[in-house]
């Protein structure tokens, strides 16, 4: 009984941190579905919203060495705290604002390239926007508090140990990333497929010169993707932030949503959910039980190996878009 | 040659030019010269056809004219393009969507992952009258297309050539467009289907009024249908005028038409024949 719940205690733990991988993966299918883009900057993205929402809400002077080190002015603080909400919204502005540079600066000289040369350009925006966000908010390790439920649910261990007598440790932050998640999702999908704006990324996707055609302008297609996209980073970037602190290793997880997309589909945000669901699981379940056989340290590479196999089977994914081909 | 089928509408030749494209040169990349020097007018309520084989510059032509030119590299270095007498040139895709001007790009161009009737109602992209209209033009269409009602609920990639070509036609009717720029729409399509698109195509000039600038390979096909024509060979216009008289033209009958008064010739004799006319021209 109680190697079962200890069981059931991983797989729990197991899909709380699937759901954090969804949501890192579910930036990029918003990018690649609509634009067809593979956006290698995403995982930066969720470093770089996180740093902001920290350094705005501490009220840290943004570019602080850089201004100390050209005028001598030593200030690194402007001395206030602002409250969470406001900094979320402040943070939501630069992330739109940064849509709308990468979209004047970058994708519109690149209109009808090559997808690999659209690739190649969000690999450069990625170690750009690495470097500018150490330089803007500093790269010491900074923690993320907006008031977010954290530790232990008491109430489900004292139930668990007096139902079953072994208290399941859930953590409560995990469960609200859950909630959220799971909000978000729900909320993104209804858009995409029933409101209009839905439909046009959507057809976006499918064919940009039949877009242009009927008068759908790219420009403001591709602002409003990769500002969503930028609000879904935050979103991630909140949740992991406060989990394990805003630091340089945050854009890492984007590695563990490469596994994520190519089991769910590039294109699904259904798939990139429950792609990460059985990752997050599959991996806590396989350390569980296979670990101590095979010598352990297998959460680094069971996600690829998962996914790996799995494209040989099924390659668009689990929900990815079937291919078309007519003959 | 069948019958010249009637029509109400009058040929372009007296009307006023809706569209007037005045010896533009066309560049893709730099480098590479695609039209020189081409001109031809739009009569409003016509079906003017833009005929040639391929790389004649046809496509780049309406290309030009709906300025998708841009973002495949191509640019307009000379000459000029004027709709109802204002330049046209500069404006974008979407600003002549919402003059009425809309292009359905050779080769159907649908968008594979939506349904049909959500390929339509994209086409009314950049209407403001409310959804209201919206539904009823989109009754219209169905009118027009009754097969593509019965497919509405289907993905676009997976239904036919045929019918993927009317919703591309559809798509573009629900912008309640003046002027409907149709590219080849008789590719890879069987030849009664062909016809039916025609037919369509006749049905809208006559009762909706679109003018129609429509460029084909399908030379007799086109020419029993449009008003006007223009033959466009490697980037100019080699000939034009009224289509009944075009028809009747008998270098246009050896060499579009595949006919002459000696019978067939063999491809080869053609080809020489062709040549010497053109330099005596």
């Amino acid at each position: 009984m109680q190697q079962l719940l200890y069981l059931t205690e991983v797989s729990l733990n197991g899909l709380t941190t699937g759901v954090l991988y969804a949501l890192v993966a579910l930036g990029y299918v918003l990018i690649f579905k609509s634009s067809g883009v593979f956006n290698y900057a995403q995982g930066v993205m969720v470093l770089f919203a996180a740093l902001t929402l920290v350094g705005l809400q501490r009220g840290q002077v943004p570019f602080a060495h850089l201004w100390t080190a050209v005028f001598g002015t030593h200030t690194y603080l402007f001395g206030w705290n602002l409250p969470a909400v406001v900094a979320i919204v402040m943070t939501l502005g630069v992330m739109v604002l940064l849509a709308i540079l990468v979209e004047r600066l970058v994708l519109k000289h690149l209109i009808n390239q090559h997808p690999i040369v659209l690739f190649m350009a969000t690999i450069g925006l990625a170690y750009f926007l690495e470097g500018f966000g150490d330089l803007m908010w500093g790269s010491d390790v900074k923690r993320l508090d907006i008031g977010l439920p954290v530790g232990i649910s008491e109430t489900i261990e004292s139930f668990t140990a007096a139902t079953f007598g072994y208290g399941v440790f859930v953590d409560r932050l995990d469960l609200f990333a859950g909630l959220v998640a799971a909000a978000l999702v729900f909320a993104l999908t209804v858009w995409l497929k029933h409101s209009q704006l839905g439909r046009t990324l959507r057809a976006v996707a499918d064919d940009h010169q039949a877009a242009l055609s009927v008068g759908i302008s790219l420009r403001l297609v591709w602002v409003l993707v990769w500002s969503t996209a930028g609000f879904v980073a935050l979103v991630a970037g909140v949740m992991w932030g406060a989990k394990s602190g805003v630091q340089f290793s945050l854009s890492l997880i984007a590695l563990k949503a490469l596994p994520v997309l190519m089991l769910g589909g590039f294109t699904s945000i259904r798939g990139a959910i429950v792609g990460g669901l059985i990752i997050g699981v599959g991996e806590k379940l396989f350390d569980f039980l296979m670990g101590p056989i095979i010598g352990g340290a297998t959460e680094s590479w069971f996600a690829y190996v998962l996914a790996l196999v799995f494209l040989m089977f099924r390659p668009q994914g689990l929900y990815g878009e079937k291919i078309i081909e007519r003959v | 040659m069948t019958e010249s089928p009637e029509r109400k509408t009058g040929s372009g030749a007296d009307a006023p030019a809706l569209l007037a494209v005045n010896n533009i040169e066309v560049i893709y990349n730099h480098v590479i010269l695609v039209l020189k020097g081409v001109s031809l007018e739009v009569a409003e309520g016509g079906i003017t056809t833009l005929l040639g084989g391929n790389g004649a510059g046809k496509t780049t032509t309406l290309k030009a004219v709906s300025n998708l030119l841009r973002s495949e590299r191509g640019e307009v270095t000379k000459g000029s393009i004027t709709y109802r007498g204002d330049n046209v040139q500069n404006l974008t895709p979407a600003e002549l969507v919402r003059r009425g001007v809309i292009q359905v790009m050779e080769g159907r161009h649908c968008f594979e992952h939506l349904t049909i009737e959500e390929n339509l109602l994209t086409g009314a992209y950049t209407r403001k009258d409310g959804s209201a209209e919206i539904a009823k033009d989109l009754e219209l269409v169905y009118s027009y297309f009754p097969r593509l009602k019965e497919r509405r609920k289907a993905q676009a990639g997976y239904t036919s050539g045929g019918e993927q070509q009317m919703c591309a036609i559809g798509r573009a009717l629900m912008s309640r467009p003046e002027t409907i720029l149709l590219d080849e729409p008789s590719m890879g399509l069987a030849p009664q289907l062909v016809e039916e698109i025609f037919n369509i195509v006749r049905n809208l000039n006559e009762r909706e009024g679109v003018s129609f600038l429509l460029a084909e390979q399908n030379t007799n096909m086109a020419l029993r249908y449009a008003h006007t024509g223009y033959i466009l060979e490697s980037g100019r216009v080699v000939m034009d005028g009224p289509a009944e008289e075009l028809r009747e033209n008998p270098d246009i009958k050896e060499f579009y038409l595949g006919m002459s008064e000696s019978g067939r010739k063999s491809f080869r004799n053609v080809r020489s024949y062709r040549r010497r006319k053109r330099w005596l021209s």
